[in-house]
């Protein structure tokens, strides 16, 4: 991340000066420290909205249901949890919700499995395996049916807004097998 | 395609509900342990907030700056010669980096090239099957407040590279 953000600041600035859009850039700057800011009050709502949820699914005993009955699948790919700790459940709810494109429980419930995942963590200022194959399962975001792109193909009068559909699901779910497939590969290279 | 939009849109209602009532069923005071989980909520916040602060200022300079263009149009002749339309790269680029940004770049490459051309399809089906991986790495990682990542940056930014190229082969294939 350091370089990452090393790099797009510097690239940034120093393009900035040749194309003369310095001004643009000061106003992005400040554009992107209320946009954070604004982000934030919106997570700030679903996040404690999906924990106030989670924590009357957990006292009713349903979030034990839930994991009971995704827990063969959870703990073959995620080999370091136990197998009735509460991971287990926020990492499947955080799958289903992403599943069915729902990024506003999605979100929520994806920091409420990192919480977990970091029960488990010996130490603490670095990442699990574990933590790492959660993020990248999520960044190759398995989704149904992406919504907002039907909806601005049809409302542009696409013929077939749908036809999308297949190969986008097709396109998710092989390029999460190979992003899980990199982060082995890595793992093996690390070592 | 109606159907399952409302199916979807069931999700939530139907889960919430389902969880207040067997909640009660199970002698559980819902309000009270709604009340109890919502209140970690914004110190949640609190910790990611840095992560984000720092991910979207970074993000609206580099498009702010023009650098953008720039790797567009370097890398625009040699796409051309594949037969992938220069509009993708916009798409690919910047679908990692803002949501936002990706629906509004996507928005224009259908009005201009039209909502059945080569272009907006292989943009659907990069916008339906990427994420915002920069903003799911700084909340993610900010919630738990890690610094030390190992090698879960490369192996996303390699992840992603691979989804576009997968996503551009799969419309080329079905086309």
């Amino acid at each position: 991340m350091n370089t990452i953000w090393l790099v797009l600041i510097t690239v940034s600035i120093i393009t900035a000066v040749f194309t003369g859009r310095l001004e643009d850039l000061t106003k992005a700057i400040f554009d992107g420290a209320k946009a954070a800011v604004e982000i934030s009050l919106f997570l700030a709502g679903i996040v404690s909205l999906w924990l106030g949820i989670t924590k009357i699914i957990e006292e009713s005993g349903l979030i034990y249901k839930i994991s009971h009955f995704f827990r063969p699948v959870i703990t073959r790919l995620f080999k370091g949890i136990p197998e009735n700790h509460p991971a287990v459940s926020s990492i499947t709810l955080n799958i289903l919700a992403n599943f069915f494109g729902l990024g506003n429980a999605a979100t929520p419930l994806g920091i409420k499995a990192m919480q977990d995942l970091q029960t488990l963590n010996k130490d603490k200022d670095n990442l699990t395996f574990e933590m790492m194959l959660f993020i990248v399962v999520n960044t190759a975001s398995i989704q149904f049916v992406p919504f907002t792109v039907v909806g601005i193909l049809s409302a542009f009068g696409s013929s077939n807004p749908s036809g999308i559909v297949f190969p986008t699901i097709c396109a998710t779910l092989i390029s999460a097998v190979i992003s899980v497939c990199i982060l082995f590969v890595f793992r093996r290279l690390a070592k | 395609m109606k159907t399952i939009g409302y199916i979807s849109q069931l999700m939530i209602p139907a889960f919430i509900i389902f969880a207040v009532l067997f909640g009660t069923f199970k002698k559980v005071r819902v309000y009270d342990s709604f009340v109890s989980g919502a209140k970690d909520g914004l110190l949640v916040i609190v910790k990611i907030f840095p992560y984000l602060l720092a991910v979207f200022i970074a993000v609206k300079a580099f498009t702010a700056s023009g650098a953008f263009d720039i790797i567009k149009s370097v890398l625009s002749g040699s796409l051309n010669t594949l037969g992938i339309p220069a509009e993708v790269l916009s798409v690919a680029i910047i679908k990692p980096l803002s949501g936002s940004a990706s629906t509004a770049i996507f928005t224009d490459i259908v009005k201009s090239a039209g909502p059945d051309s080569l272009a907006s399809r292989i943009s659907a089906v990069i916008i339906g099957s990427a994420e915002t991986t920069f903003y799911v790495l700084a909340v993610y990682l900010g919630a738990v407040g890690i610094r030390k990542t190992k090698y879960l940056v490369p192996v996303c930014v390699i992840a992603d590279i691979a989804g576009i190229i997968i996503a551009i082969i799969i419309v080329k294939l079905m086309s």
